[in-house]
């Protein structure tokens, strides 16, 4: 085991630079380290002006996404000892625009999280006299895969077509809409579906499938939008044979 | 709340990269996904020729004749088998993609992927059997 591994990081100070550059640091090896134990060492004991977001350090909270080597990771979860010799890349989420070193601007997404209406929308709201929504255990299985998305985006930043088509509403936001589809407390399945088959929703897909590879969680967002255009192909379908059958 | 955050735009310096145009020689996916897009022009070929032969079949056994010997150039025979090997690989990858689009669910379980792509391939099989069967029974 080496005593030590170098992490090649970008720095971007906007007031410095220009544009982002590769910085490296040498940080002592431990095979129980991830990444972001190497750059908390570095921010603790070499540079304490280095920018990066985390927060859980256990897979959950899904701020600590970066480029590592050139792959999306949640560097809480990338063991440095599956990186040796190094020296290890880190970089923030591609596709997205730089704050500061690490840190990238993700309001892109969550304007676009807000627009497929990931919550539960009923047609009307039963009084709370009546109790609560029931659900057995099968209804629940149907989306809990898709409910397991933890806002993290590395599958926004593996996916091509998002970095070469800004507008795409892209990967976590369709699973998520998906995952209130299913949901058999929710009625607003075909109110989705029209802001999901506009020019920037499902048909932007292409299936290239990394998203799905790329995801923590195992929620394949992947799968998800292939459903989704299953059933918007059924609906427009419907709706040539049934013009009158259909609002 | 209005739909776009007014914040972001007033930000002193967002840096944002430029996808290089070599982007999809960075994984093997990619490149398979862009070879994907760029071969579907053989299927559409395929497609071409397979209306060709149906337009020759009805103008009378002359003209089919005449559409026969234009496929046995080399030219044809060339060109035509490219194309089947991009069809074959639009099949497949076709095929693997069908557990994806489809959820099946039996007795509350999901149908697992392979079940699923074995039955595309199974019922690709036997149709293809069946057409064989018919063609070359006589």
């Amino acid at each position: 085991m080496p005593p030590t591994v170098t992490l090649a990081v970008t720095r971007y100070r906007p007031e410095q630079e220009s544009e982002p550059a590769l910085q490296n640091y040498e940080v002592p090896f431990r095979k129980d380290w991830v990444v972001l134990d190497a750059l908390n060492y570095i921010k603790d004991r070499r540079d304490g002006s280095l920018s990066f977001r985390w927060s859980c350090r256990m897979g959950v909270c899904g701020s600590c996404g970066m480029m590592v080597n050139g792959s999306p990771k949640l560097t809480c979860a990338a063991f440095l000892s599956d990186y040796l010799p190094g020296p290890i890349r880190v970089e923030p989420l591609q596709y997205f625009p730089i704050v500061r070193d690490l840190v990238v601007d993700i309001t892109d997404f969550m304007r676009k999280l807000k627009q497929v209406k990931p919550w539960i929308l009923r047609k009307e709201e039963k009084p709370l006299a009546e109790g609560e929504y029931l659900q057995t255990p099968d209804q629940l299985d149907t989306y809990k895969q898709f409910s397991m998305c933890i806002n993290c985006l590395l599958c926004y930043s593996a996916c091509p077509v998002y970095g070469l088509e800004p507008s795409f509403i892209g990967p976590a936001a369709i699973a998520l809409a998906q995952r209130y589809n299913l949901d058999s407390r929710d009625e607003a399945a075909p109110e989705r579906l029209e802001i999901l088959s506009e020019h920037d929703g499902i048909w932007q897909c292409t299936f290239v499938g990394e998203c799905t590879k790329v995801c923590p969680k195992n929620v394949d967002p992947a799968g998800a939008i292939q459903q989704y255009k299953l059933t918007g192909a059924a609906h427009w379908f419907k709706s040539l044979l049934l013009p009158w059958g259909m609002k | 709340m209005s739909a776009e955050a007014h914040y972001t735009p007033y930000h002193p310096k967002w840096y944002r990269r430029r996808v290089s145009v070599w982007w999809w020689l960075q994984k093997g996916s990619y490149t398979t996904f862009v070879l994907r897009e760029l071969t579907s022009v053989f299927v559409a070929f395929f497609a071409l020729v397979f209306l060709w032969q149906l337009r020759a079949l009805v103008q009378g056994p002359e003209a089919y004749a005449h559409f026969l010997v234009r496929l046995k150039t080399p030219l044809f025979l060339t060109v035509n088998s490219v194309a089947l090997l991009f069809v074959l690989f639009h099949a497949i990858t076709w095929f693997n993609l069908a557990p994806k689009a489809m959820v099946v669910r039996l007795r509350g379980r999901r149908v697992p992927d392979w079940i699923i792509a074995g039955l595309n391939y199974l019922a690709w099989l036997f149709l293809s059997g069946a057409v064989a069967w018919i063609l070359l029974r006589g």
